[in-house]
């Protein structure tokens, strides 16, 4: 009777998560491939948005110097165009599927469920930050004040009541008419790259800079100073070249991005990520740390929110580009968010879902320490994921060249893939750990054997420990799951 | 008229990023940079909507 009611409780999952994704169950056909054009719009679309308001802000705070920033964002931003190119691009071309397929068919429809719930949450908070960013700026022209954090735990009544109605409409739009929207984002996408780079320059002689020659002599001394914010800890290259690599993580060796790169015609157009990283993870966090710097200078503040300081820099067109900005992403993440939970609620209509997401993405906006973290949520989005995509990689390009078959758990019609499963539980434990026992106090009570104590790592250190951590444990696993079934069928 | 539209829109961009420049150079003050980017901006969001072409991926054949 057990038995029973399993195998019906796995149909159900399986005619479930098959019927949301009828339609993407085939490889993309021929006739149906893109040229460079589309890819280079779609990344530069999509990078340059409300969260390079934040994360230039974040590194300023963290003390980041002029030649860690430029170094490190040089570096990081080739890693992640390269991360593009040779990991996920090669993938999506070689499978034609998305991402969803292939979980389903390296991993299993369990992991496919927990990646979408993770997922979903994750994405909430991205959104909910998203709109907390659009906030900032819409609250200036009605006098109500930005959040103070981390003195303002939570922000004023007048304040949340704005977030909800901008949290609603967003939650609304994205039900009505995505498509449109994220149109209007790409349409977006080159005007807020030059008031970026417009805010920047503006800002300038407000600190007497007004000629080149100056802003050589007193950048270092008046702009890149190294020094972080009082609360926050000291960021080095190595920080913002894990930031600015692994900030999408999860798209890239993560491989949820194959899901685009299913339509190149070519693995070569995984380079047309570089459009998005050096316009928008490379200008535009420059542009928002000499925007942060400045305004700090003049006017004094100790919690600088991006509303204030794009108005600051260039008006009106600053305050709209930051709502935009906030707008543009918050919508396609509530609909990725959407879909995510729709693995896990089938049976509730697509509007139901995206609303229950928006819900969720307004108590985020409501929660000022989110943003204020956003690289630690950034850094936990990708320890979380970054696993699946080295299973993927492994499964695809490394077990053939072993002997060992590819989609092993499909193949033999199991619901449970245990190498997946242990590896991606082991692989995420192990690395959180590492950042835990210095971080968390319940963890760093306890007494360390000085080899471990002597490991200081930061959640940004440890993306490419697990992803090769998570690559070995897999290819172990598998090995010996598919030796062990070999074997069983020759004694039997 | 997609070519005027497309003036418009490079007009729009030109007056969002030039007056920063004179703004740094000391030929404008932070004002008129304000009121010239809030004209630039009203000038691409009035044209680039109408022939910027960005199809979802599935859509586009």
């Amino acid at each position: 009777m057990e038995t029973n009611t399993a195998t019906e409780e796995n149909s159900t999952l399986i005619s479930r998560l098959d019927a949301l994704y009828e339609f993407d169950r085939e490889p993309v056909s021929e006739k149906k491939l893109h040229g460079w054009k589309t890819f280079i719009g779609m990344f530069s679309g999509e990078h340059i948005a409300g969260t390079e308001f934040v994360l230039g802000f974040l590194l300023f705070q963290h003390g980041v110097s002029g030649k860690d920033l430029i170094l490190g964002l040089l570096i990081g931003n080739l890693l992640a165009v390269l991360s593009w190119a040779f990991f996920c691009a090669p993938v999506g071309v070689k499978t034609r599927l998305t991402i969803y397929w292939l979980i389903r068919k390296v991993c299993d429809p369990y992991i496919t469920v927990i990646y979408s719930a993770l997922y979903a949450l994750i994405l909430c908070l991205l959104a909910g930050s998203m709109v907390y960013v659009a906030v900032t700026s819409i609250s200036i022209p009605f006098g109500v004040q930005n959040p103070n954090y981390p003195t303002d735990v939570i922000p004023n009544l007048p304040w949340i009541i704005i977030a909800v109605v901008i949290g609603t409409i967003i939650a609304l739009l994205a039900v009505l008419g995505f498509e449109k929207i994220a149109h209007f984002a790409k349409v977006c996408a080159p005007w807020m790259a030059l008031v970026f780079l417009a805010c920047a320059i503006a800002a300038l002689p407000a600190i007497g800079i007004n000629s080149l020659n100056d802003f050589w002599q007193k950048a270092p001394s008046e702009i890149f100073k190294g020094v972080p914010l009082n609360g926050y800890s000291q960021y080095t290259i190595w920080h913002v070249i894990g930031l600015a690599w692994l900030c999408n993580a999860p798209q890239h060796i993560g491989m949820s991005d194959i899901t685009i790169f299913r339509y190149a015609k070519s693995w070569k157009q995984g380079f047309a990520s570089a459009f998005g990283m050096y316009i928008g993870h490379f200008g535009a966090w420059i542009s928002s740390y000499i925007m942060v710097a400045v305004y700090l200078k003049v006017i004094g503040s100790t919690s600088p929110q991006p509303g204030d300081v794009a108005y600051f820099a260039a008006g009106l067109a600053g305050a709209v580009c930051v709502v935009v900005a906030g707008w543009t992403t918050a919508n396609p993440t509530l609909y990725r968010t959407g879909l995510a939970i729709q693995v896990l609620t089938p049976n509730w209509k697509r509007w139901k879902v995206t609303l229950a997401a928006g819900i969720l993405m307004i108590i985020a906006a409501c929660i000022p320490a989110v943003v204020h973290n956003l690289d630690r949520l950034v850094a936990y989005n990708g320890i979380a994921f970054v696993p699946l995509g080295a299973f993927i990689f492994v499964d695809l390009w490394i077990l053939p060249k072993m002997g060992l078959e590819s989609y092993y758990t499909e193949k033999k019609r199991s619901m449970i893939s245990w190498p997946a499963g242990t590896a991606w539980i082991l692989s995420f434990f192990v690395c959180w750990f590492l950042y835990a026992k210095d971080n968390f106090e319940f963890l760093s009570s306890f007494p360390q054997p000085n080899w471990l104590a002597n490991i200081k790592a930061d959640l940004m250190y440890l993306l490419a420990p697990e992803w090769a951590l998570a690559v070995i444990l897999y290819l172990l696993f598998s090995y010996l799951q598919q030796k062990s079934s070999k074997l069983k069928m020759v004694t039997n | 008229m997609k070519i005027i539209l497309k003036i418009i829109s490079a007009l729009g961009l030109v007056l969002t990023i030039i007056p920063s420049l004179f703004v740094f150079n000391g030929t404008i003050t932070m004002q008129n940079n304000y009121w010239l980017m809030g004209i630039g901006m009203l000038l691409w969001f009035g044209s680039a909507p109408f022939w910027m072409k960005s199809k979802p991926l599935e859509e586009d054949n």
